[in-house]
Parts: C-alpha cells; sequence; structure tokens
C-alpha cells in the first residue's frame, strides 16, 4: 500500500494531511490510503460528523462518487471527497462495516448526492443506510432476489420481474374525487421526450409538477461487472464506448485509460496525448451537438431543420473519427500507453479534413445562433425555467456543462490537467444563468473551444518530426498493478466529470471496478429544477440536463 | 378514467397468445386483414388482393419511434441527412406504437425494460414486424454474460430481420430494412419461435421457491416475466 501521492502534488498534500488529521482527530480510526489521495478509516456511526466537518471547515465540497464492495470479512464503503475549488485536492473516507449487518451511517444529510449513490450501493452491494430517508433499489427491479456485486451472488438463479411494479403513480389518475387537479403522469421508459429509456413519475397540479422523481436502471447492463471479469491491458477498452454512447467514445476511454495508466505507472508519449487530446475534442463536439439537436427537439417538439443540422454536423465528425479509429461509434482507440495506430494516411488529406472541418464551425454556428439562441420561441421557453442555483448544483454533485451553465467554474480538463490540454490554449465557458439557456449556450461555446483545441492539435501533429512519432510506450502485455492498490481518477467527460475507480488484488482483472457517471449525478437535480414549475419546463430541464441512459444506468 | 380500472391488467393476453401460435406455425393469419374477410371467398381476386396488400404493406412502413441503447444513436443517422430511410419508404416515425407498423429495437434489453419492450409490441397493430439492430439483440452483444441482460431480444418478441453489429452502420441497418420490404412484398412470415419469457399472471406460474419467496409481493394477478438464466444461451 502506497502511502504517499506521486508527483508535484506531494508537499501540499502532505502538510494539508497533517491539517486534515488534526480535524479529523478523534474519528480516524485507521489509514487506507490511495494512490490519489489520503484516506482515513472512520467508525460507520460517524459518516456524518466527519464528512460535516470536511464539508464545514476543511472546504472539501463536492463529493465525487461512493463505492462500495464487500470484503470476505466486512463491507465498505469509500466517499471520495474533492473541492469544486481545486479537485486535485482529494480525501477519501473509508467506512468499513460488519459482515453480519452491515449497517452504515447515511451521509444524504450532509451531502444530497450520497442519495441516490448510497442507494445504488444497498441496490449491487447490499450495505444499509442508517438514517437514509428512501433506500430502496434503485437499478434493480424491486423485486430483485440478492445483489449481484457481492460475493455470494449466484447468477443462475432465475428472477422473477412484474410489469406493474415501478409504474405506480398510474394505480390511480386522480389523488382523490375533491381534489380533482392533481393527476399522476408516467413519462417513460418508452417516451420521445425522455431521451432513452428513462422513466418518470410525476405528480402534477393542474400544469404545474408538484413531484417529479427519475426511475432509472431500464439500461443498466452491468458495465462493472463486465469489467471486474476483463484484463486490464485490452479486454476493458471496448467497454467505455458504451457508456456514454453519444459518440463520447474517446472521452469515457481516456477515464479508463487515466484511471490504469496512474495505476500501473504508465507513461503516454506526448505524440500520442495530442492524438487523444484530438480525438476526444472531436467526440466532445459530436455530443454536444446531439444535445443541442435534441434539446431544440424537445423544445419546438419535431424533427425540424435544427435536428437535421445537427446530424449533419455530426456525420462530418464522425467521418473524421472514423478515419481517424476505424469506426463511426464505437471507437475502441485508445490503449494503455497510448493509441492504437497513427494517424492516417496520406496524413494530409487528413488534417485537410480537419482544418476544413474547424474552419467551417464558427460559420455553422453562426447558423445555430440565429436558430436557436437567437429565436424568441425559444429563449421564451428558456430564459428562466429550469433554474438550478450554484449551491444546490455543488450540494448534489453536477457537473461538466451543468455546473458551468450555474455559475461553477469547474473543468477537469483545466484544474487537474492530464492529456496536452495544460499545453494548449483556449478557455472554460461559464454562464451564470443558472437556468435552461446558459446550459444550451456553455455546450455551444465549448463546441467554439474545442474547435480551437483541435487546430491547436493538428497544427502540432503537422510539424512533428517523423522519427519522433511515438504512439504508444511500452507496455508489458499482461498487466498486474500491484495487490490492494487503490485508485480514483476523473476526467472531463461530454456531461461532466467522469471518473473511474480501480482496487487492483494482484490479478489481471481489477478486483473492483466503479464508474463515476456525471449523468447519474446531474440526473438527480431534475426536481430541483422541475418542481413548481409547467410541465413543458420540466421537458425542457430535461433535455437541458443532456443525459444519456448508458451512462446513468451503466 | 375511472378509479376503480385495474391498470396493466388488460385481456390482451388472449392477443398474445394468438400471435405466439400464428407465428410459430409460420404463415396463417399474420398477413391477413378485415378487408380480405370482405372479399370473402373468391380465390381469384383474394391472391391479387393479397398480393397487392403486400406490395403496399412493404412500400409503406410506419417505424414506431423507439431508442433504447447505442444503437439508437445510429438509427437516429439512419432517419435523418445523409442516409435518409425515408428514401426507402420506411422513413416515417411514429411515437405511439398504435400507429406503428415496424419496431427496429435498437439496444440492449435488460431485466428491468423487457416486459415494457413486451408491452409496446404488443400495442402494436398487426400485422407488425420486428428488426433485430445490433449484437444485442440477437444475443445480449457485449452484456452476454452479465447478470441482467437479457440474451437477445428473441427471448421476448419474435424478430424477423436480424442486423448483426455492434452498432451496425446506417447502411447495414437500410440493408436489413430493405431485406424486410422484400419479405414483405413477397408475402413471407419468419416461422419464429418464441422463446420462453411471456409474460404471464403471477397466479398462473408454477409454485417454486422463487415464487414463494415473492408471493408477499407481487399481486395474483400481475403480469410478470420470468427470467431463467441459466437456460438462456
Ligand atoms: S449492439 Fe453494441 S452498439 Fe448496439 S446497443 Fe448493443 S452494445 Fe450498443
Amino acid at each position: 500500500m502506497s502511502s504517499l501521492q506521486e508527483g508535484e502534488e506531494t508537499p501540499e498534500i502532505e502538510s494539508g494531511e497533517t491539517e486534515l488529521e488534526a480535524l479529523l482527530d478523534d474519528l480516524i480510526v485507521d489509514r487506507d490510503d490511495h494512490e490519489n489521495a489520503p484516506a482515513f478509516v472512520i467508525r460507520p456511526d460517524t459518516v456524518q460528523e466527519t464528512l460535516g466537518r470536511l464539508k464545514e471547515e476543511a472546504g472539501y465540497d463536492h463529493l465525487s462518487l461512493v463505492t462500495a464492495e464487500e470484503y470476505p470479512d466486512r463491507y465498505e464503503s469509500i466517499y471520495h471527497l474533492k473541492k469544486f475549488d481545486d479537485p486535485t485536492d482529494e480525501v477519501s473516507i473509508v467506512v468499513p462495516t460488519d459482515a453480519e449487518n452491515p449497517v452504515s451511517e447515511s451521509a444524504e444529510p450532509v451531502f444530497r448526492t450520497a442519495d441516490w449513490h448510497e442507494r445504488e450501493a444497498y441496490d449491487l452491494v447490499g450495505i444499509d443506510y442508517d438514517d437514509h430517508p428512501d433506500l430502496r433499489r434503485i437499478l434493480l427491479p424491486e423485486t430483485w432476489q440478492g445483489h449481484p456485486m457481492g460475493r455470494d451472488y449466484d447468477q443462475n438463479r432465475p428472477q422473477m420481474v412484474p410489469l406493474r411494479e415501478h409504474a405506480n403513480p398510474l394505480e390511480d389518475d386522480h389523488r382523490s374525487e375533491s381534489d380533482s387537479d392533481t393527476m399522476f403522469v408516467n413519462i417513460g421508459p418508452h417516451h420521445p421526450a425522455t431521451h432513452g429509456v428513462l422513466h418518470l413519475e410525476t405528480t402534477l397540479d393542474g400544469e404545474q409538477v408538484v413531484d417529479v422523481e427519475p426511475d432509472i436502471g431500464y439500461l443498466h447492463r452491468n458495465e462493472e461487472q463486465m469489467a471486474q471479469q476483463s484484463t486490464y491491458r485490452y479486454q476493458i477498452m471496448p467497454y467505455p464506448d458504451r457508456w456514454d454512447y453519444i459518440s463520447a467514445g474517446l472521452l469515457n476511454e481516456w477515464a479508463y485509460a487515466r484511471a490504469a495508466e496512474d495505476l500501473a505507472d504508465i507513461e503516454v508519449p506526448e505524440y500520442a496525448q495530442i492524438i487523444r487530446t484530438m480525438g476526444a475534442e472531436l467526440c466532445r463536439i459530436a455530443a454536444h451537438m446531439l444535445a443541442v439537436g435534441t434539446f431544440a427537439l424537445d423544445i419546438y417538439g419535431d424533427f425540424t431543420a435544427i435536428f437535421m443540422y445537427a446530424i449533419r454536423d455530426r456525420e462530418k465528425a464522425q467521418n473524421i473519427l472514423e478515419d481517424l479509429t476505424g469506426q463511426r461509434l464505437m471507437f475502441n482507440y485508445f490503449r494503455l500507453g497510448g493509441v492504437v495506430w497513427d494517424l492516417p494516411e496520406p496524413r494530409e488529406e487528413f488534417f485537410e479534413k480537419v482544418r476544413s472541418f474547424t474552419e467551417e464551425l464558427p460559420e455553422l454556428l453562426e447558423e445555430y445562433h440565429d436558430l436557436i439562441t437567437g429565436n424568441e420561441i425559444l429563449q421564451m421557453r428558456t430564459v428562466g425555467t429550469g433554474v438550478l442555483p450554484e449551491e444546490v448544483a455543488k450540494n448534489y454533485g453536477a457537473t461538466g456543462p451543468v455546473a458551468r451553465g450555474s455559475g461553477i467554474d469547474y473543468d477537469i480538463r483545466r484544474d487537474d490537467p492530464y492529456g496536452y490540454y495544460d499545453e494548449l490554449d483556449w478557455e472554460v465557458p461559464v454562464e451564470d444563468g443558472c437556468d435552461n439557456f446558459s446550459r444550451l449556450l456553455v455546450r455551444m461555446r465549448e463546441v467554439e473551444e474545442s474547435a480551437k483545441i483541435i487546430e491547436q492539435c493538428v497544427d502540432l501533429l503537422e510539424d512533428w518530426p517523423e522519427e519522433e512519432r511515438n504512439i504508444q510506450a511500452n507496455v508489458p502485455r499482461t498487466l498486474r498493478p500491484d495487490d490492494d492498490t487503490e485508485i480514483y481518477r476523473t476526467v472531463e467527460g461530454a456531461k461532466g466529470e467522469l471518473g473511474v475507480y480501480i482496487r487492483a488484488d494482484g490479478t489481471e482483472k481489477p478486483a473492483r471496478f466503479k464508474i463515476r457517471s456525471p449523468c447519474f449525478s446531474n440526473l438527480q437535480t431534475l426536481p430541483e429544477m422541475s418542481n413548481g414549475e409547467y410541465i413543458p419546463d420540466m421537458i425542457a430541464a430535461l433535455g437541458s440536463l443532456d443525459i444519456v441512459l448508458g451512462e446513468v444506468d451503466r | 378514467m375511472s378509479s376503480e380500472r385495474e391498470l396493466f391488467r388488460t385481456d390482451d393476453t388472449q392477443v398474445q397468445t394468438e400471435t405466439r401460435d400464428a407465428r410459430m406455425t409460420g404463415q396463417g393469419d399474420r398477413f391477413n386483414s378485415k378487408l380480405r374477410e370482405v372479399f370473402g371467398s373468391s380465390p381469384f381476386i383474394l391472391t391479387k388482393f393479397d398480393k397487392f396488400m403486400n406490395w403496399v404493406r412493404g412500400s409503406s412502413m410506419f417505424m414506431l419511434q423507439f431508442g433504447i441503447a447505442c444503437c439508437s444513436i445510429e438509427m437516429m443517422h439512419t432517419y435523418a441527412v445523409k442516409h435518409d430511410l425515408d428514401r426507402f419508404h420506411a422513413g416515417v416515425p411514429r411515437a405511439s406504437p398504435r400507429q406503428a407498423d415496424v419496431m427496429i429495437v435498437p439496444g440492449t434489453i435488460v431485466s428491468k425494460f423487457a416486459p415494457r419492450m413486451k408491452r409496446v409490441y404488443d400495442q402494436m397493430p398487426e400485422p407488425k414486424f420486428v428488426v433485430g439492430m445490433g449484437s444485442c439483440t440477437i444475443s445480449g452483444g457485449p452484456f452476454q454474460e452479465g447478470y441482467n441482460v437479457v440474451k437477445g431480444a428473441e427471448e421476448v418478441i419474435p424478430v424477423d430481420i436480424h442486423v448483426p453489429g455492434c452498432p451496425p452502420r446506417p447502411e447495414a441497418l437500410v440493408y436489413g430494412v430493405a431485406k424486410l420490404q422484400e419479405r414483405i412484398a413477397n408475402g413471407e412470415a419468419s416461422p419464429v419461435t418464441v422463446k420462453p419469457y411471456e409474460l404471464e399472471q403471477f397466479g398462473d406460474l408454477e409454485q417454486d421457491e422463487i415464487v414463494d419467496e415473492l408471493a408477499s409481493e407481487i399481486d395474483e394477478e400481475d403480469l410478470v416475466m420470468r427470467y431463467n438464466w441459466a437456460d438462456s444461451p
């Protein structure tokens, strides 16, 4: 178990560590450091106290992820904390619980976002959270038998899933005879406005939303189990493409690559980093294009010009990505230590293609602005609706364009740099309107910034000396990271902070693989944005969150 | 909207069984319509009329707007500019299953979603056709070994055309749809066998350990789907 953070962050973390130790002095039972952060072990009945102190007094205001795992002799929940001001300043709180009776105090009163995270831990691993407001299954059906990520789960056991369950605001359309304005409506799981298979249980008072409860799990594809069954070196990489499948494949692959490379101490050659950066930003453009297109679809309600334009421009990005990676959507292009192959030959032609795409973009965006942001109808629907104040967004762990639309200046690419981002010249767009319109603007401005990044990468790649085009570091055929090393690393995905937690056990497959999905946290804010608003505003708010269910449910 | 009405308990269990039987025997009533009854028994007109109807069906397909997972992104591209499925008389996505006659199943089906998908399928009027898009609808695809993934759409509903790929390119989907049209125009119904996962009433299930365990949670009359993971391919 290594106890120190490598690299330049070591000194400040160390001084921070003593302060933290002093702050939590009476609560710490043990140390169990992770590769990315110091980790303190505490008793299961002091979770709120510990997290409360860290949040109020030490400024750790971002609960990024809750990981849970079952060991032969205990259950363990890990709270990964960060600061919105400085995501490199991390600390993990490890909460072991009894194997027989796994009860742990809930962190929900301190961080709202813990609500869903703990429900997931309960659902998949089987830890009970005391003081949790609503501890039910979240991803699996209510009638599921057993906890599939637990150690003694029998996968071959038959299961039964009723149709009725989870559907139930519909049991009676009206609450009572005297109160005829209160209505229950199910939206989804098959509904065009839910962007996939999301189920919203809404309670309406006339046209106003009294309450909305997102019901997820209709696309829970056991991604974590799949990763735990696969080897680090080659087998895991295809799966990330399928988390956020809106062309954001390379961004997701980077999340895994970053965690695994840091875990196994792999240095990625600079040339490969530039290719990665370029590819990832192309993915971001494609993903944001779809977000903008479908958002307009939600607002105007038809397959109109904007949607078609967005698809047209995505096609261009996808064509370039296909030239680069060989696939339109599921790229599987990154390898640990680099990328799988070099740029396509003839290189000039490829550069030409990329350049013409980025050069065209400002003009295209102009068109989009004319059609969307300059449109009065859209402004009426989006300005001042779906308001998500900064503090609330932080409390829910919202990240990405959702956080940046609420005035939170937080972008992993800049604040916790990886790849080649810190060498390039670009900006993080932030809007402080906190409404649907701001989130839309942020995405559109991010497209511009991504184009800037791509242009700079192309310039660099063009002048790169031929003999130094090193696309992959030397990585052994089988990777076996040291036993009991743990790491949590994040990157800026298309939807926000996308993270991967890995615990190695000395074999060539991870012992625990946990995905921090930005959409999962972002979606949690929906009730905050739409309760009390009109129902069309809720649809607009959902569209502006830009969720993708593959990532929410994993 | 009377408040006594029990939802999700409908009489279409009857319809389901008929559909299934028809499909198992291969042709049968699948292509029949009310109009055909009107024409009565004149064999000449009937044949011609059938041919004509089949041609019409194949040439004007209303697709269900149905997105599940990654494959739906490629499906959207197939509908939109560039690939434009409309060129092949199949580009009108309908948001309601009651207006659609072809369902493209674009993605991974998991245990929680399968009953819903079955429900949507049952709501489509006959004759209806299904195109399975992607490896997930064939076998569960990359997630085949998982605890929660149904091993192919055919476990739940009959599938006429499988388009392999992960995801299939839009061109492949267009080809799949074209093949379906060809079959419809020729009056061929695929002899599809539906595998065991049907929606059944909980009370009708054989008593076993799982049924006992869930007896307190599930109502006798609830429709349920039972997954025998061990028997899945
Ligand atoms: S076949 Fe592949 S692309 Fe299609 S839904 Fe399955 S995993 Fe996604």
